[in-house]
């Protein structure tokens, strides 16, 4: 009987790290299926490739520090960051750029701080505007939906895309396309009344064709994480918000510079950022009057960066700005503790 | 009977943050009757089974004891007597195992029974309560050993005396048992309701109280019926309501079950007689009706032994002393090879125990033996993803995280500026943490450790005084002594003035050693004088051998390299003080540069002489 006395409670955990991180990647499947049938091959060679350079990357810093690489991979926080990277990333980015991402993720994002729990920024989102700073044409090639394209790149033309750099049929001009939020930019910057831009066949009936659905599974999987009580509600509510706030008010304004609400919601990252991203509970407030603010702020800046910035997605960026402001959001929002008296 | 029974108007019932769900696994041990336990061999009372002071043992080694008889009596307001459970032989008061989360050993009165259960002459019932003072009624209750039965053992008597300045309106009877396994109040509700009212009736008489409010959780719905009966039944049942609460833990708290059923919150760090309530526990509710209509001490309750690794799960009416390992035998032993931890309380606040042969005591709810898979090792802790579980579960509406942070940390004063001390140590937080802290463990440590610093600044702050004082003392001495010194030398130098008229020249005459001094003063001064027209200073080294007055030049140029400038003036005008500064160490330690440095100087001095 004598042992090491373990203080209460003695009941069964309900909660595990590794449970927790398992659904997020379960819920980003539907997502996930959604963007390999509309673009590719690309996004699954690369979430392999992700996976396995984070999980040997965590491994290989976690001997370094002199403690248990098994504990530490187990907990699935490194193929959560490295899933999420790899759907964020083009989907025929060489394997060396994915390479660089993630070591810059695990290794000085997260592991440099501290490790998991520790670290102020989101490793994915750091990691992805490294590349988009430092490789900004290849971030920002991408592939068009199947429908746009007569050449859909098959198994092997992925593969020679991401490891040889080898364009399919010799130009990269002939398969890649803009992402409709890039598109809307450029059209929007050669002052093109949105009637005349969404008249061009790369639009659907609210965003660009194809991207406008895969949105749609990702807020599955954001729902499925809600129903799990992984996330709560506040942060991706608040960002949605937030996002169509400004939306909507600037396209009531002027409807015809400024893309209708649902542009913005299912085009880019929004979704993803919203459900998957801004909720990452390392990086994010805490209190739930915080998130909410948190949220928010996120929803405004992807906005503000999309609207005025010089980059036509902004989901990283805002993430990554309102990391930095998370501690103190938290420590002007605590709760009012019982029996205290509430706040003037 | 039911046509008389008013319709209950749905009472409005509050929410308090947070709480949570948690397989209740009161069916192991709800059925079936309370089995009165038998005699034990041995009675092990401790003398310290409520909050506050131990109590002062009053009988011997070898001292026939009586069954209800005073044992030990109470030592301090906040303390509580302890009677004999049974009567017997006094075999030992000594150190013993008791049911303390240190496992630590305290005093104990021993009994060894007789099985006769002879009674002791108990005192008389105070039928006729309803026309004694509070503070008779509130004496006896004091007298009969009553404390908190809920857990926390706070004794009965001093929490019902809320005092004169903060009536009271409110009884809350604590009925909720929200923590899982146990099940000893749902049945004393379900047996013993008649003398909960009757309790309740000299409660609200003494405390002066308007209104009853019992609150039951609403997983326990005989218990329920018995107590709605036993109000109807009663004469108190226009000032009583039996309140259903919904399951969730912690409600049962007694902030928490006042704030569900009165939507009032406790202050932090206060009472609940501040906003005029007085919460008591169903048990101590009885045991007071006992005190006062029966004149009986609290020396038996109602104990839950329950958990998969107990042979026959169930309650027992035990008298308080009885060793735990008789319990378990009494319910059919331990399963083999079953047993994870033996658990005294329950599931979420209770402590683990090594030891079976620790006693029952007032406060002693439950016996949980937990096998592995109800109670499975969490593993070790992996850091905080801060993912905020803890706070959302928090019914005191903490951050738990970053009490966690801070208390790691070691961060007393942080810690504390997250209200730490309004943590109520429920275990909601480290139930729901992925990562599987022992927060709760985190937050006790630093209770502990910030109680142990204020004892320390305390003894500091003493320690200061006591210090301030004796330097004043001596002071004062100091100046009684020069007072007395003076007067002494007045009342000398006024004798022999009374003596002869005053005059220098025959005061001079007098004292011829005074006159001498006066002299030789005088002359100094005459050569100061001249000295200063020359424009000189004044210099006491003068007559010093070379050898004496390097040393005092070596000297001076240290206290000039240390920083504390000239003495008087001179060191500039005086070479030699430079040339042979040059070798000389400057202090190294600046604080002690004002002190003499004896080594350099000793080594000087013994170069110069050889």
């Amino acid at each position: 009987m004598t042992g090491v006395v373990v203080s209460s409670p003695h009941s069964a955990r309900v909660n595990r790290v590794d449970r927790v991180m398992l659904q997020v990647v379960l819920a980003l499947i539907p997502g996930i299926l959604a963007m390999t049938w509309f673009f590719g091959w690309g996004l699954l060679i690369n979430i392999t490739l992700a996976v396995t350079f984070a999980v040997g990357a965590e491994a290989l810093v976690m001997r370094l520090r002199g403690r248990s690489p098994v504990a530490a991979i187990s907990d699935l926080s490194a193929v959560v960051t490295a899933v999420l990277f790899a759907i964020a990333i083009p989907p025929i980015l060489p394997w060396w750029l994915t390479l660089i991402g993630i070591l810059f993720a695990i290794v000085v994002v997260k592991q440099l701080y501290g490790g998991l729990g520790y670290n102020p920024f989101n490793p994915a989102m750091a990691a992805y505007v490294l590349l988009l700073i430092s490789y900004p044409v290849a971030m920002t090639t991408w592939l068009p939906p199947h429908m746009l394209t007569d050449h859909p790149l098959s198994l092997l033309d992925s593969l020679r895309a991401i490891f040889l750099s080898q364009a399919p049929g010799g130009s990269w001009d002939a398969i890649t396309a803009a992402t409709p939020l890039g598109e809307m930019r450029t059209q929007l910057g050669l002052n093109r009344m949105i009637e005349e831009i969404r008249h061009s066949p790369l639009w659907g009936d609210f965003g660009g064709r194809g991207w406008e659905w895969v949105g749609n599974w990702f807020l599955l999987g954001g729902l499925y994480l809600l129903w799990k009580k992984i996330i709560t509600w506040h942060i991706p509510v608040a960002f949605i918000t937030g996002l169509l706030l400004l939306a909507g008010i600037s396209w009531l304004l002027d409807p015809q510079t400024h893309p209708f609400p649902a542009f913005h919601l299912f085009s880019g990252g929004a979704i993803l950022g919203a459900f998957f991203i801004a909720t990452d509970p390392v990086t994010a407030c805490t209190t739930k009057r915080g998130q909410l603010v948190f949220g928010a702020a996120i929803g405004a800046l992807v906005f503000i960066i999309r609207t005025w910035g010089g980059y036509p997605d902004a989901v990283a960026f805002a993430v990554l700005l309102m990391n930095i402001a998370a501690p103190t959001i938290d420590y002007y929002t605590q709760p009012r503790v019982f029996g205290h008296q509430r706040d003037s | 009977m039911q046509a008389t029974q008013p319709r209950f108007k749905q009472r409005q019932l509050w929410q308090f943050h947070g709480g949570i769900h948690i397989p209740d696994q009161k069916a192991l041990s709800a059925s079936g009757a309370v089995e009165p336990m038998p005699c034990p061999r041995t009675l092990i009372l401790p003398l310290q089974q409520h909050i506050g002071a131990p109590a002062n043992p009053i009988v011997k080694v070898g001292d026939r004891v009586l069954k209800g008889q005073l044992i030990a009596e109470p030592r301090g307001y906040v303390c509580a007597p302890v009677h004999a459970s049974s009567s017997g032989t006094v075999i030992a008061i000594d150190d013993r195992p008791v049911p303390h989360p240190s496992g630590l050993s305290a005093p104990c009165v021993v009994i060894e029974t007789d099985g006769e259960e002879t009674w002791a002459e108990l005192p008389e019932p105070l039928a006729d309560y309803q026309s004694l003072d509070p503070a008779v009624l509130r004496e006896r209750i004091r007298l009969c050993g009553v404390v908190g039965m809920g857990g926390a053992s706070f004794p009965t008597s001093v929490k019902l005396n809320p005092g004169k300045d903060r009536p009271i309106h409110t009884l809350v009877v604590n009925g909720a048992e929200c923590e899982p396994y146990i099940t000893c109040d749902d049945l004393l509700m379900r047996e013993r309701s008649g003398d909960v009212l009757q309790g309740i009736r000299i409660l609200l008489h003494l405390l002066g109280a308007r209104q009853c409010l019992i609150g039951i959780e609403d997983n326990k719905p005989e218990a329920i019926a018995s107590m709605r009966l036993a109000r109807a039944e009663s004469d108190i049942k226009d000032r009583v309501e039996v309140v259903v609460i919904p399951t969730l833990y912690p409600s049962g708290g007694e902030k928490q079950l006042i704030k569900v059923l009165t939507g009032r919150e406790v202050p932090s760090h206060g009472i609940p007689a501040q906003i005029g309530i007085v919460c008591q526990n169903v048990g101590t509710t009885a045991a007071v009706a006992d005190a006062v209509l029966r004149g009986k001490p609290l020396i038996e309750r109602y104990v839950t032994v329950t958990g998969r690794a107990v042979a026959r799960p169930g309650n027992l009416l035990v008298r308080v002393g009885t060793p735990a390992a008789d319990l378990i035998a009494q319910r059919g032993g331990l399963r083999q090879g079953q047993l994870r931890k033996l658990v005294c309380g329950g599931p979420m606040m209770g402590f683990q125990i090594d030891n079976q042969a620790i006693p029952i005591t007032k406060g002693t709810n439950c016996l949980l033996a937990l096998t592995h898979g109800e109670s499975p090792d969490p593993g070790p802790a992996l850091a905080c993803i801060r993912c905020g579980r803890c706070a959302d579960a928090c019914p005191a509406s903490l951050l738990p995280q970053q009490l966690y942070w801070y208390a790691r940390a070691k961060d007393l004063d942080r810690v504390q500026d997250y209200n730490l001390f309004d943590c109520i140590e429920c275990g909601c937080c480290a139930h729901v943490c992925p990562s599987h802290i022992p927060l709760v463990q985190y937050y006790r440590y630093a209770k502990t450790e910030s109680w142990a610093r204020e004892q320390d600044k305390k003894k500091a702050e003493h320690a200061k005084a006591r210090h301030t004082a004796k330097v004043e003392r001596q002071e004062r001495q100091e100046r009684e002594r020069q007072a007395k010194l003076r007067a002494k030398k007045e009342a000398v130098k006024a004798k022999p003035a009374a003596n002869s008229p005053a005059e220098g020249a025959t005061a001079a005459e007098v004292d011829p050693k005074k006159a001498a001094i006066e002299a030789a003063r005088q002359r100094a001064a005459a050569k100061k004088a001249a000295l200063a027209e020359q424009g000189l200073a004044p210099k006491n080294t003068e007559g010093l051998s070379p050898a004496q007055q390097r040393q005092v030049a070596a000297a001076q140029a240290r206290r000039q390299a240390a920083g504390l400038g000239e003495p008087e003036g001179e060191a500039k005008s005086d070479p030699p003080t430079q040339a042979l500064g040059q070798p000389q160490p400057a202090p190294s330690r600046g604080s002690e540069a004002e002190a003499p440095i004896p080594g350099p100087e000793a080594e000087i001095f013994s170069k110069e002489q050889a």
